[in-house]
């Protein structure tokens, strides 16, 4: 027996998108801010912590059916800033690349300022500037620093 | 009518944020074309730009968008009969969400002193918002009923949303614990006058981290190069956001929790009143309080020249035996707020000669 056959393996998709070195622990987060909940019926593949020789422990996302852009997965940066993104068509990867620090995310962190206009029920989105260190409301100015995942909008 | 000239540019953010945001990045045009000669010169045949300027946050301001302000409010005050008709036919919506004395009626003032007239929304209590409105459709609304209109609201960021929504131009009368540019312009104009820009050190003192009004002011002190000591308690420090931007814009500050300590140096002695209700109980704010008052005694050890301002209403933070004393600006400070406003909105509304 090898050691392969001793691993529970997550099948290849046909078509979609492969998520990996994802920081340990954030796939659910990044499976949050990619809105993908499973209601669509496709199929979606979730492997936390896995060794990684680059990472210490990664998770990985396997998503199929759907093929993400640059814009959609380069917010996944605040929370898994080594994330690598592989576009796969008919189980052959057809595209790859890392996910690039944004300018601005839209509608994806709540303002953790109770007091800030984007939390009241009003027809704007949250918008955040990325900072070397964080991010920052372009409404009321709060800075987030650390542990952005808390501060991810529920849908 | 109008070219795109741009006199309050928005911050300088990169275009990648900007176009991310899919939003023209109307400062990307030409921020620094500011256009003096056409509205200083009275009765000039040269007609005004239109102007849909928003005034969101005293960080958007240049020194010049400062200097031009400053400058056309001191030539108002010098002959206000001159402007009397200058917006007969232009009307100012008020949105206050807020109870306001002071910024609302000199705003009405300075809006009725160039000959326009104002539609005001009235309470809150008796207003649509009651019906629970958003303030997205009330400014949507009201825009078409006003030529330019003056937001006041309990929560930050409320005037740059407004602003997204409306086309004529908005001016932030206070958003919460955010900003209140006009109160700045209006405090400047007053510093100019009794003190000057070059080579001032000024000290704020009392509740640097809820005055929207202390926030707006450190950036624009900054803008004009001042020395700034802030003087108050700890729990009551600036924010991280003010201090992280006065950081990166270079400012030249310092805090104290003192004010003795810095009094002789300054130029300038900017008052700010510390709230009961930022203290969980009454004998820890009276303790707190009563270490941020003046009276006349505390300025005997402060230069002759000191202008002693406060943005009001006062409690006792600034003793009465203050009032009689050269320091004392306060009252002028509060009465600039015309000139300044009228400025203000003549180079917003534009409009002809």
């Amino acid at each position: 027996m090898t050691d392969d056959d001793r691993q529970l393996r997550v099948s290849k998709i046909r078509n979609g998108t492969v998520i990996d070195h994802i920081t340990g622990g954030q796939s659910l987060n990044v499976l949050a801010i990619l809105g993908i909940d499973g209601t669509s019926g496709d199929s979606v593949s979730v492997a936390m912590n896995m060794p990684s020789e680059r990472l210490g422990r990664k998770d990985i996302v396997k998503v199929e059916g759907r093929e993400l852009s640059q814009e959609e997965v380069d917010v996944l940066s605040l929370i898994a800033p080594a994330a690598s993104i592989n576009i796969v068509r008919n189980y052959e990867v057809v595209e790859k690349h890392r996910v690039e620090r944004p300018d601005v995310v839209v509608g994806i962190l709540e303002c953790p300022n109770h007091n800030c206009i984007t939390t009241e029920n009003e027809p704007v989105e949250s918008r955040f500037a990325v900072t070397d260190d964080g991010v920052r409301c372009e409404y009321c100015n709060t800075i987030i620093r650390d542990d952005l995942p808390a501060h991810i909008l529920a849908e | 009518m109008p070219s795109a000239v741009v006199v309050f540019p928005q911050p300088p953010f990169p275009p990648a944020i900007a176009s991310m945001a899919g939003v023209v990045p109307a400062w990307d045009l030409n921020p620094r074309s500011v256009r003096v000669g056409g509205f200083k010169t009275i009765g000039s045949a040269v007609p005004c730009e239109m102007r849909h300027d928003h005034i969101i946050s005293a960080t958007q301001l240049t020194r010049a968008d400062i200097e031009a302000v400053l400058d056309h409010a001191a030539d108002i005050a010098e002959e206000p009969s001159a402007y009397a008709d200058r917006h007969s036919d232009k009307l100012l919506g008020m949105l206050f969400f807020e109870p306001s004395t002071r910024t609302k009626m000199s705003f009405t003032t300075a809006m009725k002193r160039l000959g326009g007239d104002i539609v005001d929304m009235g309470s809150v209590e008796s207003s649509s918002v009651k019906k629970g409105e958003s303030l997205a459709d009330t400014v949507r609304v009201v825009e078409g009923y006003a030529d330019a209109l003056v937001l006041r609201h309990p929560m930050e960021g409320s005037a740059k949303m407004a602003s997204e929504f409306v086309d004529v131009p908005l001016v932030n009368a206070g958003d919460g614990a955010g900003q209140h540019p006009t109160q700045t312009l209006l405090d400047l104009y007053t510093i100019r006058e009794n003190a000057g820009f070059d080579d001032l050190t000024i000290g704020i003192m009392g509740d640097l981290k809820y005055g929207r009004t202390v926030h707006s002011l450190a950036h624009a002190l900054t803008t004009v190069d001042a020395r700034q000591h802030f003087i108050s308690p700890e729990s009551l420090q600036l924010p991280r956001s003010v201090r992280v931007d006065l950081h990166d814009e270079g400012a030249d500050v310092r805090e104290h929790t003192d004010l003795d300590e810095v009094l002789p140096k300054l130029d300038v002695l900017y008052v700010t009143r510390i709230q009961r209700e930022r203290f969980p109980d009454e004998s820890e704010y009276r303790a707190v309080a009563g270490e941020y008052q003046i009276d006349a005694d505390t300025l005997e050890a402060a230069s002759d020249d000191l202008t002693v301002m406060h943005p009001l209403p006062r409690v006792d933070e600034i003793a009465h035996d203050v009032d009689g004393t050269t320091y004392a600006k306060y009252f002028q400070q509060a009465h600039n707020g015309v000139p300044v406003r009228m400025a203000l909105l003549d180079l917003m509304l534009g409009g002809e000669q």
